[in-house]
């Protein structure tokens, strides 16, 4: 109530445009380009998508749902977007595991901390591009005599078990082009999970203790519940960047049906096939599964931020 | 990989000291986290041993072995390779982190600091573009630029669209900046008579100094690191230097000594300044999650 009785006359001093005015006046110029690059485009590909623009050439005329229609029974995007889930769900686990377990061995300080951060970290720097470059090669398919990559490693340390065709795995392929991102991602995740251990008090900690309650009580019941919301960021951020994957498979795999996920199937539609009303469809299915996570998670930081 | 090899070695959390109520002690943790340091390095081990290995040296049983005879081959044919895309990746990078760190810096003060009607939700439809996946936005995209605005295709039409996709993780960046800033000082610079410029240029701007760094690295590292923009708004004779490595690596002979020079030649600016200015680097990451 007096929260409100205090706010009261800030706000009625806002709603006088000379006030905002020239605020919104200030920033137009970015809210028009925004405007237009995001949802102005996103529409006119939507209306793409329900087209029968087969070709470069053809006028674009409406033919409803049919390329959705088409699609969602092919098997070719059926495959594609199996592929997705399997490559989200290995790439969520890997990068919450490494991420979470680097955190923890670091949160109490260690001799050299800033050293091993930076280094976990530093993949995050390097693009998909060039780290594509060398996993490609780590990644080759060949076993025995003609290994080369990870596979000559297993050799070579006597893991020879180990070897495998990597992405040249039906299905669990995607599990192995999920390690390059992996590789890149984890840090980001530890970063996030150390932030939250050390935004927790000190005094906690020892509250805790003289309680008596044992590590692993201290971790479970009172230090993890708190690192919810972090684990849920990483999640939605790390989520999101999955389901978006091109560069990584793109360079890996040079467009192997294989591993083929609606990105890098978009792009041979558009550029190889020459399809522009099928290429905008299954762009639209993209950010349609894409939206699911990030529309809510967006209402859900703005209500979170606005009790604030 | 680094998965099948040390998951074993490795408890998620100490639960086998619980019983003893002993911390994990700091030379496990230490040899651990030495160990993962050794698996996040093997990439890296293996782009610098490559890259110096002569031609005819990479028979599948030496791919781990240093180079017997060390050679700047690769590095010579990658640097020919990759100079002129390089240059372009600069013209479009630096450029590119400091229009849009400007415009995100005044999007961030008028909607944390000068907000007007439904300021927020219009900010939460700002950052709905930094979320969405380009490919959904592609085609049209590539027609607008190219064909109605009639920018050149290759580094001009680069540069506006990493330009326009930067302005929502920019805008963030700085809004949850300025939030930090009290507004005591706004009102006071307010009551003195000052009007909107004013508070910005006056009190806003010389305290911005941190959140542009934090900006500046993130769009650099993002826009030198893109490549999916780039494949479609740019050929290998316009294009950065993520198209020139790619086309490198990827021909029929693959030529792995300068694939691997031309990957550390590539990966070496947005290293650098994660080396040098690696602390500013985690804040736009933390940004990425929405909490400042």
């Amino acid at each position: 109530m007096t929260d409100q009785a205090r706010q009261r006359p800030k706000v009625r001093h806002r709603t006088r445009i000379s006030t905002w005015g020239p605020g919104l006046l200030l920033i137009s110029p970015s809210l028009v380009l925004v405007g237009i690059f995001v949802y102005w485009l996103i529409a006119k590909n939507t209306k793409l998508s329900l087209s029968d623009k087969h070709t470069a050439i053809d006028p674009e005329e409406y033919v409803g749902l049919d390329n959705y229609r088409e699609l969602l029974t092919e098997d070719r995007f059926q495959h594609s977007l199996t592929n997705l889930a399997i490559y989200t769900v290995a790439f969520l686990a890997g990068t919450m595991f490494f991420g979470l377990l680097w955190a923890l061995l670091l949160e109490k300080g260690i001799r050299g901390e800033g050293v091993f951060r930076a280094i976990y970290l530093f993949p995050l720097a390097i693009s998909f591009v060039s780290a594509g470059v060398v996993w490609r090669w780590l990644l080759n398919s060949a076993e025995g005599e003609d290994a080369a990559g990870l596979n000559r490693l297993f050799q070579i340390v006597g893991l020879d078990g180990l070897q495998n065709p990597w992405w040249d795995t039906p299905n669990w392929g995607m599990v192995a082009i999920a390690l390059p991102a992996i590789w890149q991602l984890s840090g980001y995740v530890m970063a996030l999970f150390l932030a939250g251990f050390r935004g927790i008090p000190d005094e906690q900690r020892e509250a805790a203790r003289i309680d008596g309650a044992s590590e692993f009580q201290l971790y479970r019941h009172v230090l993890f519940p708190q690192l919810s919301p972090v684990a849920f960021a990483a999640l939605i951020v790390a989520g999101h960047m999955s389901l978006k994957v091109f560069d990584i498979i793109y360079v890996i795999s040079r467009n192997t049906y294989q591993v083929e996920v609606p990105a890098t199937y978009m792009w041979q539609v558009q550029i190889l096939q020459g399809d522009p009303a099928k290429a905008a469809a299954i762009a639209s299915v993209l950010l349609a599964v894409v939206a699911v996570l990030i529309v809510p998670y967006l209402i859900y930081s703005h209500r979170a931020e606005k009790r604030s | 990989m680094t998965a099948t090899l040390t998951a074993p070695k490795a408890p998620p959390h100490p639960v086998g000291q619980s019983r003893s109520r002993r911390r994990l002690g700091p030379t496990v943790r230490f040899l651990l986290l030495l160990g993962f340091l050794v698996l996040v390095f093997i990439p890296v081990y293996v782009l610098l041993v490559t890259s110096f290995k002569a031609r005819g040296e990479i028979a599948a049983s030496e791919t781990w072995s240093l180079p017997s005879d060390w050679t700047l081959d690769g590095w010579e044919t990658a640097w020919e390779r990759l100079r002129d895309p390089l240059w372009r990746s600069v013209q479009l990078a630096v450029p590119g982190a400091v229009i849009s760190s400007i415009l995100g810096s005044m999007n961030g003060f008028v909607l944390s600091r000068w907000r007007f009607p439904l300021s927020n939700l219009v900010f939460v439809l700002v950052l709905f573009g930094m979320f969405i996946p380009y490919q959904a936005v592609m085609i049209p995209l590539v027609e607008l630029v190219t064909v109605d605005a009639n920018i050149e295709s290759g580094i001009p039409a680069l540069l506006v669209t990493h330009v326009v996709f930067g302005i929502p993780i920019c805008t963030l960046i700085f809004r949850n900046y300025y939030e930090t800033i009290p507004n005591d000082l706004i009102e006071a610079a307010r009551v003195d008579g000052a009007g909107m410029l004013q508070t910005y240029a006056r009190i806003i701007l010389p305290l911005s100094a941190p959140a542009f760094v934090v900006t500046l690295i993130w769009q650099f590292t993002s826009i030198w690191n893109d490549f999916l923009f780039a494949l479609f708004l740019s050929t290998d004779d316009n294009g950065p230097v993520t198209i020139a490595l790619t086309n490198l690596s990827g021909g029929q002979l693959s030529n792995y000594q300068a694939s691997m020079a031309g990957a550390l030649i590539a990966a070496a600016p947005t290293l650098i300044v994660y080396i040098v200015l690696g602390r500013y680097f985690i804040g736009g990451l933390m940004a990425g999650s929405l909490k400042g």
